[in-house]
This record gives C-alpha cells, sequence and structure tokens, in this order.
C-alpha cells in the first residue's frame, strides 16, 4: 500500500491540553484508502486520546481535521458517523442488555412510519443484520442473540460489523485484540484485512507487535503526546518499533 | 467443549428467555390459585377481583414510572411525594372554582415538571447518583405540598374530576347485574400499560432507554444523547406521578397531607418483584404490572384472611428478597464469564 491511493483522513497539529496537562502537542496523523495505519506508545502516550479526538468525543485545544481533504470541525460522535469515520472502542462499547442487530444498529434504527408515529423497523434490522454479518464472514447463532452471550471474539467482532455497518470509509480500531483469546485474534485480524481490501482505511492502535506486522501497512509511534517516529512496515523492524514506544531511536 | 456440555448450554440459553419473560406471570397465577382455594367463596368475586384493580390503580402509575428509571439503571424516591404535591394542587385548583378540565390537566402538568425538575438535576448538576437528587425532592416536593395546602386535607371535587379514579362503567347491556361493572381505572391501567409497553419496546427512544441501562458509554458512543433521553424518562416518571394524582383525588374525594407516604418504596419493590433489575437493561411492563398485582393480591388476599398487616409487611419483604436472589441466579446463568 502507498500513499498513491486517495488520502481519507488527516490530522494536522493536533493539540489537547486537560487543565494543566498536555496530553496531545501537534500531532500529525494521515490514513490513505484500503490502508492500515498502526499506532503505538506506552500507556500514556496519548493514543486513545488522539483517537477520541478522530471520532469527535474530545475537542482538540488547537490543530484541524480533514476529511476527503476539506477541514470539518466535530461536535459529537454523530458528526464523524455522518462523515463516514467510525470508531471501534476497547470496552466494545455494546450494551450487553440488547440483541446483535439491534446493537448494530443502535442509534441508527431503521423505522417505519404508521400515521405520524415512528415503529421500530425490527424485520429490517434482522435482514441488515443477517445480511452484513455474512458479508464479513462473521458466524453467530442468530441476529437475535443477546451480546452478553457472545464470546469475547465474537462480541469484537460485533462491535467491527457495527462500525461498518452504514459504509464507514475510515473505522478506528482501539486495541481491536487485548481482550481475545488467543485463537480469536486471528479471527479479527483476518476481519480487518476484509476491510482494507473493500477500500475502508483502518487505523488500530495497538500493543501487540503481531496485531501491528500482520495487518498494517505504515506504523507510528507516539511518545509523551508528540508524534516520535513513523515507517512503512517493510523498512522497519519489530525491535525497531518497540524501541520506539520505549522513546529510543 | 464436547457434544453433551454443548448440548446443555444451549438448553440454558435457549430456556432463560421464557424464564424471563413468563416466570413472573406463572408466580402470579400461582398466588390466585393458592388465594381462590385459601378464600373459594370471595377471592375470584365481582366485587373483590374490581377492587383489587381499584386499589392497585394508583401505585400502578408510580410503578411504572419508577420502572422506566429503574431500566436506566437510576431510581426515582420521589414518586410519592410528586403524587401527593399534584394532588394538593389539583385540590387547591378544584376548590379555587376552576373548569373540570383545568382541573383534571393540572396534576398532570405538575407531576411532569417535578419528574422535569428531577431529570435537569440529575443531569445538569450532575448529581453522582439519580438516588440523592429525587432524595431531596421526596422532601423538597412534600413539604412544598404541605406550604401550599396549610397541611390540612381539602375534599370535595367533582364527578368530572373524579371519573378516572371513582367512575364505574356499566355492562347491564351485556346482561350483567348492576353491581357487576368495570371500574374506569381498570381501563386506565390497561389502557396506560400499553402505551407505555408499546413506547418501551417499538420506538427509537425506549430502545435508547433500555440500551443506556445496558451500557451508558455504548449509548453515547453511539451518538445517543444520553442526558436527553434521562430528562425525558424522569419527566414521563414524574407524569406517571400525576396521573396517580388524579386517579387518588377520584378514589378519595380529598386532597390530604399523608398522600402516597412510603408508596416509592412500593412503586421500587413492584419493579423488583416484576423482574427489573437494579443493574439497569433489564424488565419488561408486563413484569411491572404482574409485579404490582401480586403486592395488590398479597395485601387484598391476607386482609381477607384477616392477617394482621404486620404479617403483610414481613412477607411482601421476603417476597423482594427472594426476587432479587432470583435475578442474582439469572444473571450468573445468562451471562458468560
Amino acid at each position: 500500500m502507498n500513499s498513491t491511493n486517495k488520502l481519507l483522513l488527516e490530522a494536522k497539529g493536533i493539540t489537547k491540553y486537560f487543565g494543566t496537562i498536555t496530553a496531545l502537542e501537534n500531532v500529525n496523523l494521515k490514513v490513505h484508502e484500503g490502508e492500515c495505519l498502526g499506532v503505538v506508545g506506552d500507556n500514556g502516550a496519548g493514543k486513545s486520546t488522539l483517537m477520541k479526538v478522530l471520532s469527535g468525543l474530545y475537542k482538540p485545544s488547537a490543530g484541524a481535521l480533514f476529511f476527503e481533504g476539506k477541514e470539518h470541525v466535530l461536535d459529537s460522535p454523530k458528526d464523524s458517523q455522518n462523515l463516514g469515520l467510525e470508531m471501534v472502542y476497547q470496552d466494545l462499547a455494546l450494551a450487553g442488555n440488547l440483541p446483535i442487530g439491534e446493537n448494530i444498529f443502535l442509534g441508527r434504527e431503521p423505522t417505519k412510519n404508521i400515521g405520524f408515529l415512528k415503529f421500530l423497523d425490527f424485520k429490517k434490522i434482522q435482514e441488515m443484520t443477517s445480511a452484513h454479518l455474512e458479508k464479513l464472514k462473521i458466524n453467530v447463532k442468530s441476529a437475535d442473540q443477546k451480546v452478553e452471550e457472545l464470546s469475547g471474539g465474537q462480541r469484537q467482532a460485533v462491535a467491527i460489523a457495527r462500525s461498518t455497518a452504514f459504509n464507514a470509509k475510515v473505522v478506528i480500531m482501539d486495541e481491536p485484540t487485548a481482550a481475545l483469546a488467543i485463537k480469536e485474534v486471528g479471527k479479527v485480524l483476518d476481519l480487518i484485512n476484509k476491510l482494507k481490501s473493500t477500500g475502508v482505511g483502518v487505523i488500530v492502535i495497538s500493543h501487540r507487535m503481531d496485531d501491528i506486522f500482520t495487518v498494517c501497512d505504515r506504523v507510528m509511534a507516539l511518545f509523551q503526546g508528540t508524534n516520535f517516529a513513523e515507517s512503512q512496515l517493510d523498512k522497519t523492524s519489530r525491535d525497531e518499533v518497540i524501541g520506539w514506544i520505549m522513546g529510543k531511536k | 467443549m464436547d457434544d453433551k456440555e454443548k448440548k446443555q448450554d444451549s438448553l440454558y440459553v435457549k430456556l432463560i428467555p421464557y424464564f424471563e419473560k413468563y416466570g413472573i406471570l406463572l408466580l402470579l397465577v400461582i398466588m390466585i390459585l393458592v388465594m381462590h382455594i385459601l378464600q373459594p367463596d370471595v377471592f375470584l368475586s365481582w366485587r373483590n377481583v374490581t377492587n383489587v384493580f381499584k386499589q392497585i390503580s394508583w401505585q400502578s402509575m408510580l410503578a411504572l414510572g419508577v420502572f422506566m428509571v429503574i431500566v436506566t439503571a437510576g431510581i426515582d424516591l420521589s414518586v410519592g411525594s410528586i403524587m401527593m404535591l399534584s394532588l394538593m394542587i389539583l385540590a387547591i385548583v378544584a376548590k379555587a372554582g376552576a373548569p373540570w378540565f383545568i382541573v383534571v390537566l393540572v396534576p398532570l402538568f405538575a407531576g411532569f415538571l417535578c419528574g422535569l425538575i428531577n431529570g435537569l438535576g440529575i443531569t445538569l448538576l450532575r448529581m453522582p447518583h439519580p438516588f440523592i437528587m429525587t432524595l431531596g425532592t421526596l422532601y423538597i416536593f412534600r413539604g412544598t405540598g404541605n406550604l401550599i395546602s396549610g397541611g390540612t386535607p381539602i375534599s370535595g371535587f367533582t364527578d368530572e374530576v373524579r371519573y378516572l379514579g371513582h367512575g364505574r362503567i356499566d355492562l347491564t347491556w351485556l346482561g350483567l347485574e348492576k353491581s357487576q361493572y368495570l371500574p374506569v381505572s381498570l381501563v386506565l391501567i390497561a389502557v396506560v400499560y400499553f402505551v407505555f409497553w408499546v413506547f418501551l419496546n417499538h420506538s427509537r427512544t425506549g430502545k435508547w432507554i433500555y440500551a443506556i441501562g445496558g451500557n451508558p458509554s455504548a449509548a453515547r458512543a453511539s451518538g445517543i444523547n444520553v442526558n436527553k433521553i434521562l430528562i425525558i424518562v424522569y419527566s414521563l416518571c414524574g407524569f406517571l406521578s400525576g396521573i396517580g394524582a388524579l386517579i387518588l383525588a377520584g378514589r378519595t374525594d380529598s386532597g390530604y397531607p399523608n398522600a402516597g407516604l412510603q408508596s416509592e418504596l412500593d412503586a421500587i419493590a413492584a419493579c423488583i418483584i416484576g423482574g427489573a433489575s437494579f443493574f439497569g437493561g433489564r424488565g419488561t411492563v408486563l413484569g411491572v404490572f404482574a409485579g404490582v398485582m401480586i403486592m395488590g393480591i398479597l395485601r387484598n388476599g391476607l386482609n381477607l384472611m384477616d392477617v394482621s398487616s404486620f404479617w403483610q409487611q414481613v412477607l411482601i419483604g421476603s417476597i423482594i428478597v427472594l426476587a432479587v436472589y432470583v435475578d442474582v441466579l439469572r444473571r450468573d446463568f445468562g451471562t458468560r464469564k
């Protein structure tokens, strides 16, 4: 993958203060169509803060976000979703008491009108869920199953399915394999490769070198809230990236 | 996992939804049967059954409101006080000679406003838990009700005002006797519960109420305005308490300072017995109705048998503890570790 593909998302000079604490300082980031960018860094390096800025959950203190070449100000996760920017959170952000389908469409449920009243269209939710899970080759017993009945890997798959159900152009994943059993990690990584092949730009935040070196095309390291290093994956090595995380070049 | 284990697992998974949905109805049916056996002549008589419905009519409104709040993993301790304040305002407006349609609308509006105050306090003042905000308003609303009425009962309403709580639907055209009428409050319960069942299960807002109870950060990340939904929920809970006040006005023909005292605890108990979970996100409208019925039938049946009200307290308390223990077991089975 290279930068001749269309540039989807660009963050320029992102700075974020929490009171007197500087969480991010002048951070830049780019993702292209069908590309996977790995973001690494130690705890507190600013990875999660950066992702929350990109998803509209936090407002940056300074800096600008460009989507497909146009500058946008994000006031809420809704704004980023409308642009085609989706986030898969580390804590999965699923409601365990609701079925798979209702989780995938949570906040964007299809409705049918009877008079002036809007009712949930459960049939449509069911059909769209089955079709979408089929497309991503995600196996569950039924779309009606409650999320709390699923394994960690299945939940992660549902979270990823949720992020791509509305033709997302960029998907940001925070530690997508951290909570998974080893045998489930491979399936989730396969799913990420499938997303890339459909032209989605993916940002993966991960501690796991295996993840980064399996799915990513480019890797960047944050250190104490700043851009520390960046490289195409084939021009670096695991040891070098681990060094970046610890602040050594 | 070997085959045998798999089969067992799927049997659990298959049974749990049925247990969650209909287990409480089973308990209700058993109770009705037991009461019928103990009091064969009286318990299922027309007069007694309509009595039970009249007795639970206003409690069922409070319970439904508190239920919605509990689904969001919140709590509303102020519903009894909201009802009392709405009732006092109704009584004062009625005594001032306002036309009946104003008198009927006033408690609904007052209840809604009280709920709105709860909702705004919890979200805008960022109270650490709804318990604290509604504990505060439990005192504030009742105190206000006593201030405006001077702490004395105000009695005597017109028939129109009393219709929802006291009205009778004549069934003699069906060939029934004059004493076999349908209480208007029973029809009201059915209509209100149906409307809220549709709201909670078939509207987006209803689904979001459940989602907030299941995982508030998931709801927020999905672009749901959690604070707005919470304000709606507490306002509706207040509105239902206002309906409760209107029913009580009809039943007692009086606004009185002790109205609804401790009824918030009855409302919470009915929700818990009906299978709503304090952890949020769980419970059904049908379950709440069953919870209200179970408490109503227990009180009614024990009264018929001349059992002291002290025993009623002990029994209701025991049922609450038992119901929550069942909830604990259900979580153990229902959630994969």
